[in-house]
């Protein structure tokens, strides 16, 4: 009889556990009503324009046909992949995308740090606003304006910097049709537009250092450049780390615009890219399954170098993103 | 006598010091100076060369000022009705995808900074993934196709305006600069969550409210894939797309001819494309220098780690 009762109580208080655990849940989401729908419309663009499209990702395994719709279109297995690996277009495209890329963070990732060092070394408080106003301003220009800049200054004929060398009387080959200076004109035009800008967090974190640091090696007989090599590089370590690592997550797929912007078809074997090619196929010639198994690998290969790049930073300097 | 060895030998170390340093802010000074002239001086030169004679410019007479000032260049671009209607949408589509930009992210951004949002951290990832994956060009034409939307004003403004990184921005804005005890304070006054963030976090929020529009309405101004892939309607299509006619296809749009008025028209293109460069990019170009400090604001907001 008493194990009755016992056993009795053991199931109401496991029901009221129970009941009291969805009701908390209940009770939580209720609290959270208003919040989501605040994120409602964020929410329903996100489904609709980012992850329904991934969905449409199944036809880079499919032969692709609009009347038969995404579901509907046979199977292909890896066909598309294939066909890009076989292609001669793989190799030029990987190459141009890997050689613009790496070339872009070797001179583009360094250089924002050195000129974030440098301002922070101006002490005429006027000077260092021009300064910063002035290395930020180009940062607004369009791709499309900066495309344009960049073709009527390297004319071959009448440009401004063929003027320029005529004045030295140095003749200018014609870059912007040869392939071999694609990249250069790529990376050196990016570095005089975002330098400034990219020094922004930089900067920020410069402040940040507590300046008895600075006070401390000053007591200690450290010239400018010591403190700037014993103090500023290794606390700004960190920042530059996350950057980097965010820059190597898209190592495939550099500044599609302005590639496309400044292709022509005489510069095409140093100026095709990945991204380029993936529009070309796509949205040209209207192979639809090609296109989107390219830009399915390129994706894949980011991720996949994200993920190391990460691991490695994490294993090296502690500091990692994810 | 100690002491009088000491005084020495700190004076010399620190003359030497001094010497030392003031090579190095000469030269501080020295680089920042070119780098601002570098900077500087095609800017210049695009302006100098709109308000002058194209042959003087493609002989290399014009380098620091204008010769012959002629505004040519000017009264052609105004003369061609593209410009204005590109002119015209492109302000269309700043000012509306800006508005929908901040209705769509910044509350977003507000509900996720809120610890009692249940299931906080999947929807923390649901808005990361995309900026990792996509579904790529094709996918996402088609979707966009079959949604109605090719060739219409809101494909503009609309599919592309959740930005997952000024989310996070406005998140961590949220976190650290509007106190818990407000939310508290205003519950026991019987406020509720809309209506507190409508009232209250929102008046307080102007300068992230500042940075995450101006930083759209740079994308959308500057913008111009889209409006290819999408748009094939000439009636729709921004200033960024008639500049890319006028600057990189090297379109002849004031039309064609032959002889004495051939060479009057190149000379005339010429000149537009440095006119339609100042005319593109000046409101943007002006408005900076007033606007810089919420640029900045938004670059440190976005830098402080969780």
């Amino acid at each position: 009889m008493e194990s009755k009762v016992v056993s009795q109580s053991i199931i109401n208080t496991a029901v009221i556990s129970n009941e009291s655990k969805t009701s908390k849940i209940m009770k939580q989401l209720k609290k959270s009503g208003p919040l989501y729908i605040l994120l409602l419309p964020s929410i329903i663009l996100l489904l609709c324009f980012t992850y329904l499209p991934m969905y449409g990702l199944l036809i880079a395994f499919k032969d692709y046909s609009p009347a038969l719709g995404i579901w509907g279109s046979p199977w292909a297995g890896l066909k598309h992949f294939i066909q890009y690996f076989n292609s001669y277009q793989f190799d030029l495209t990987i190459k141009n995308t890997l050689n613009i890329s790496l070339y872009s963070i070797l001179v583009g990732f360094p250089l924002p740090i050195a000129l974030a060092i440098l301002c922070n070394q101006i002490r005429i408080g006027m000077f260092k606003k021009v300064f910063q106003v002035t290395t930020y301003l180009p940062h607004f220009i369009s791709t499309m304006v900066m495309c344009g800049m960049i073709l009527i200054f390297l004319s071959p004929s009448n440009g401004l910097i063929s003027n320029l060398l005529g004045l030295i009387g140095i003749e200018m080959p014609n870059v912007l049709s040869d392939s071999s200076f694609f990249s250069s004109i790529y990376v050196w035009s990016d570095v005089w537009q975002h330098i400034g800008w990219d020094s922004i967090i930089y900067l920020a974190a410069l402040s940040a250092i507590n300046p008895t640091y600075y006070e401390a090696a000053t007591m200690d007989g450290a010239s400018k450049m010591q403190k700037i090599l014993h103090i500023d590089l290794p606390l700004l370590l960190p920042t530059a780390m996350i950057l980097l690592i965010l820059r190597a997550g898209s190592l495939l797929s550099v500044g599609f615009e302005k590639v496309l912007l400044l292709q022509n078809p005489l510069n095409l074997a140093g100026s095709e890219v990945i991204s380029t090619y993936v529009y070309k196929i796509g949205l040209q010639n209207f192979q639809y399954s090609l296109s989107t198994a390219i830009g399915l690998f390129n994706t894949v290969v980011n991720i996949v170098i994200l993920l190391l790049v990460n691991w490695m930073s994490k294993k090296l300097t502690k500091t990692g993103l994810l | 006598m100690e002491t009088v060895i000491k005084n020495k030998f700190n004076k010399k170390s620190k003359l030497q010091k001094s010497w030392k340093d003031r090579i190095f802010d000469i030269s501080v000074y020295g680089i920042a100076i070119m780098m601002i002239l570098m900077i500087i001086y095609p800017l210049w030169f695009i302006v100098i060369a709109s308000f002058s004679n194209p042959a003087d410019v493609s002989n290399g007479n014009v380098l620091f000022w204008p010769k012959e000032w002629k505004l040519d260049g000017y009264i052609e671009l105004i003369k061609q009705k593209m410009i204005w209607r590109g002119y015209l949408n492109t302000i269309m589509y700043t000012l509306v995808g800006t508005f929908i930009a901040l209705i769509v992210n910044i509350p977003a951004g507000y509900a996720l900074s809120r610890k009692e949002l249940f299931g906080r951290k999947y929807l923390s990832v649901f808005y990361i993934i995309p900026m990792f994956i996509s579904g790529g060009l094709v996918p996402t034409y088609l979707v966009v196709k079959n949604f109605g939307l090719l060739d219409t004003f809101w494909v503009m403004v609309l599919p592309f305006a959740v930005s997952a990184f000024n989310i996070i921005i406005a998140r961590t804005f949220f976190k650290t600069s509007i106190p818990d005890s407000l939310w508290e304070a205003a519950q026991i006054d019987g406020c509720g969550t809309i209506r507190y963030f409508l009232t209250m976090v929102l008046p307080l929020s102007k300068a992230i409210l500042a940075v995450i529009g101006l930083w759209t309405a740079v994308d959308l101004w500057n913008s111009w894939f889209n409006a290819m892939i999408y748009l094939s309607n000439e009636n729709l299509q921004p200033l960024q797309l008639i500049l890319r006619r006028i600057l990189i296809a090297n379109e002849s749009i004031l039309g064609t001819s032959s002889g004495e008025l051939a060479s009057e028209l190149r000379r005339l293109s010429e000149m537009m494309k440095y006119a339609a460069i100042v005319v593109s990019t000046l409101p943007i170009m002006c408005l900076y220098p007033f606007l810089q400090k919420y640029f900045n604001q938004g670059v440190m907001v976005g830098s402080i780690k969780e």
